[in-house]
């Protein structure tokens, strides 16, 4: 940890709010806020989420005068506005941002700085602080936000001097943006904004212990490469790492020339495309028989950018017993931490892949294949097609197939999102935006919406349920007026469907609190009541003809209601606690 | 396992919180800690007494690494350490009890740093087995109040010849 990185950007471009470089602006003395929308200009953002209030409104004054390169967007509650720009960040891969006020402004942030930082996502958080003389007073509209947020945020800043601002704001999206990536929250106390100092224009970050970028020694890479030419039983397991890495042509490089099979983690789908034979989909809780039977009978296994999760592992003492393991990620702590490892190697995906396909051999794995193909053809991913009830799973199928596999998809969280894990064709990286770790109701349709502004040429869709979809409907207000045309999927069956389905299997079907239909809203009149498109499929032959009409909204949200049925379960499935080896088919 | 670890990291008001959480936050023990400014200006010391296993060791380890304000992480136990702790024991004493008191005060090479008709104050430094066996043989007297720092730590320089 004692190498201080250090990185330099030239001066400030000459048409950074207007003014010119020279003598005048060295010398000319800028209130925080213009500091601020100077270093968001210098860190070229360009997409800035955010609800104003009482300690940012100088700021949100200056934001209305100036004519700042950035697009600043009014979302409708600030929870909305971090899964906005976290779905910007994945969608992008920039960094997303996020400008709030004080005390409920910033703790209603919260749950979506969790969310990032659960799942790495880059994203700068500025909060309204009180004035720095009355922090600690109780007052107005304080909440001790920096304290709330010190276990989710990768860092965190107060500003207590306006001279510090220019250079916290750099140091905020170099750490955020960095290593293994995630939320950094930047607390601005009121009088800072107002103060004055002058703008240097200068990057200069270095940050004393802060190292992000050694990579695995040759010898570790050697021994791995050697030990996966020799395995005859070999499987990468790929996770999302390779996403923030941006390292799926260094996969699918190594994947190609081992002839390796490749299972992903519900972070990883998308980083090696499904369309390719190699492909065994997602593993885990509801992966597919094939990839779990692979990874518990492997004799080397590959982890990469992912962090064995527990619900990818199962029960630990019965994970992948018959394996040696080689796990390649940035983060150290991630090494040896849930999952003993023979070959641990600590650093950037991108270039140790290179490194280990240009070492490896192929490895001879045809007897491997054959009990693979068998494990597909006698487990494949199935359920049962209706001629009169959607099934959930169809209405997946159906939208993987009048997207081509090249949408980006964003869910929520629940059985709709395994659905679409398991019955969408991935095919692109940074296409599939999901709440993997902290599993947040309520992230789908903001983060749609901020990866449809992030990139307005591809197709958008949001997977959510009526549980989900309900907890951030709200946004629908800023996606029609900033004419977002993401395609809202909502599998209604009337129920918190993966809650419901545990009440069925682990708690004598006692429906406790999950049942939503009596209260749901009829969901094509509560879009078209915020000016968005609504429509409705009821029977499976409704579905396509939906679906293809949404396709033909390009300036505003389509909400699509789908009556599906209603006590549908989510199958294959590993009971919690229980081992890979012991997972349930479908019926 | 016991292990003192001793964290380098920059001081401010920040970092303190950061890295006491993060044993609450990941359920990591802290069996005593100590913190202060270091020779650099801006700078400051942690020693962290804890225990567990290899793996939750190596844990804490990284996850310290992780912080952006941690500078430098070691562990101690590894290697050859100076470690000391430092106590203040306020215990009961007549005319009587007096001078036994400070018979074992002797014997722990302590200090008597206050006085009154009732109390004395004990000032004891050394490793924590010596604190607490001080803290065990004032204890008859009646220990009124105990003051401990918890241990502080820095590698040792010179190993001697081999």
């Amino acid at each position: 940890m004692s190498s201080a990185t250090v990185e330099t950007t030239k001066g400030p471009p000459a048409a950074v709010a207007g003014k010119k470089t020279g003598t005048k602006t060295e010398t000319e003395l800028l209130t925080g806020s213009q500091i601020l929308l100077k270093a968001l200009s210098d860190e070229k953002v360009d997409l800035v989420f955010g609800y104003p209030g009482g300690v940012v409104l100088g700021l949100y004054d200056d934001l209305f005068k100036a004519s700042t390169p950035f697009r600043h967007v009014l979302v409708r509650h600030e929870q909305g506005g971090t899964h906005a720009a976290d779905g910007y960040a994945r969608a992008t891969g920039k960094t997303g941002v996020v400008l709030v006020t004080s005390g409920p402004g910033a703790t209603n942030t919260v749950t979506g700085i969790a969310t990032a930082y659960m799942d790495s996502i880059p994203m700068v958080i500025f909060t309204g602080q009180v004035p720095a003389g009355l922090i600690g007073n109780d007052a107005f509209q304080e909440a001790d936000i920096v304290g709330i947020t010190r276990p989710i945020t990768k860092h965190s800043y107060l500003v207590k001097k306006v001279e510090d601002l220019e250079q916290v704001v750099h140091e905020a999206f170099f750490i955020a943006r960095t290593g293994r990536p995630g939320p950094v929250l930047v607390d601005l106390p009121k009088d800072m904004l107002c103060a004055k100092s002058k703008y240097k224009g200068k990057k200069q970050i270095a940050i004393k212990g802060y190292s992000c970028s050694q990579n695995g020694t040759v010898k570790r890479i050697a021994e791995a490469a050697e030990l996966l030419s020799n395995a005859k039983r070999p499987l990468i397991y790929a996770g999302g790492g390779i996403v923030l890495g941006e390292a799926s042509d260094e996969l699918r490089a190594l994947a190609v020339k081992t002839n390796i099979p490749v299972t992903t983690t519900l972070m990883g789908l998308g980083t090696f495309p499904e369309s390719n034979a190699q492909a065994l989909g997602m593993l885990g809780m509801h992966g597919t028989w094939y990839a779990n039977m692979a990874i518990s009978e492997c004799d080397v296994l590959l982890a990469v950018g992912a962090r064995f999760d527990d619900r990818v592992t199962g029960r630990l003492d019965g994970f992948s017993l018959k394996s040696k393991k080689i796990h390649i990620d940035i983060d150290p702590s991630c090494l040896n931490k849930n999952v003993n490892v023979e070959i641990p190697i600590q650093g950037d995906v991108k270039t140790i892949l290179p490194d280990l396909t240009r070492m490896v051999r192929k490895p001879e794995t045809e007897e491997w294949w054959q009990t693979i193909w068998q494990w597909r053809k006698e487990h494949p991913l199935r359920y049962a097609k209706s001629e009169k009830i959607i099934s959930p799973q169809f209405v997946i199928e159906k939208v993987s197939e009048v997207t081509g596999g090249d949408a980006i998809v964003v869910t929520d969280v629940g059985q709709h999102q395994m659905w679409s894990a398991q019955y969408y064709k991935f095919n692109h990286p940074r296409s599939w935006l999901t709440s993997g770790g902290l599993g947040t109701m309520g992230y789908g349709f903001p983060a749609a919406m901020g990866a449809a502004m992030g990139r307005p040429e591809r197709t958008v869709f949001c997977i959510s349920g009526d549980g989900g979809f309900q907890m951030t409907t709200f946004e629908l207000a800023t996606a029609v007026e900033h004419k977002v045309p993401v395609k809202v999927v909502v599998l209604n069956n009337g129920y918190l469907g993966m809650v419901r389905q545990w009440q069925e299997m682990f708690y004598g079907q006692r429906y406790s609190s999950s049942h939503l239909a009596s209260g749901n809203p009829d969901f094509v009149q509560l879009a078209q009541s915020y000016g968005a498109v609504g429509l409705r499929a009821t029977t499976p032959d409704q579905v396509m003809p939906v679906l293809q009409q949404s396709m033909e909204t390009s300036d505003k949200p389509v909400v699509m209601e789908f009556m599906v049925a209603e006590e549908e379960n989510v199958f294959p499935m590993v009971p919690a606690g229980a081992a890979l080896t012991e997972m349930v088919d479908t019926d | 396992m016991k292990h003192t670890i001793s964290v380098y990291f920059q001081n401010n008001f920040n970092a303190l919180s950061r890295i006491i959480g993060l044993f609450s936050g990941r359920g990591f023990e802290i069996d005593s800690v100590s913190f202060g400014e270091a020779k650099e200006k801006g700078m400051a010391r942690m020693t962290i007494a804890t225990h567990g296993d290899a793996l939750i060791i190596e844990q804490i380890n990284n996850q310290l690494n992780k912080l952006v304000d941690v500078v430098k992480v070691a562990d101690l136990t590894n290697e050859p350490f100076v470690e000391r702790e430092l106590s203040l024991i306020k215990v009961k004493s007549t005319p009587e009890t007096r001078s036994e008191i400070t018979e074992v005060v002797n014997v722990f090479r302590a200090k008597i740093i206050d006085i009154s008709p009732d109390t004395l104050t004990v000032e004891v430094t050394g490793k924590k087995a010596k604190v607490n066996a001080a803290i065990g043989m004032l204890r008859p007297f009646g220990l009124i109040e105990v003051a401990r720092t918890g241990t502080v730590a820095l590698k040792r320089e010179f190993k001697g010849m081999t």
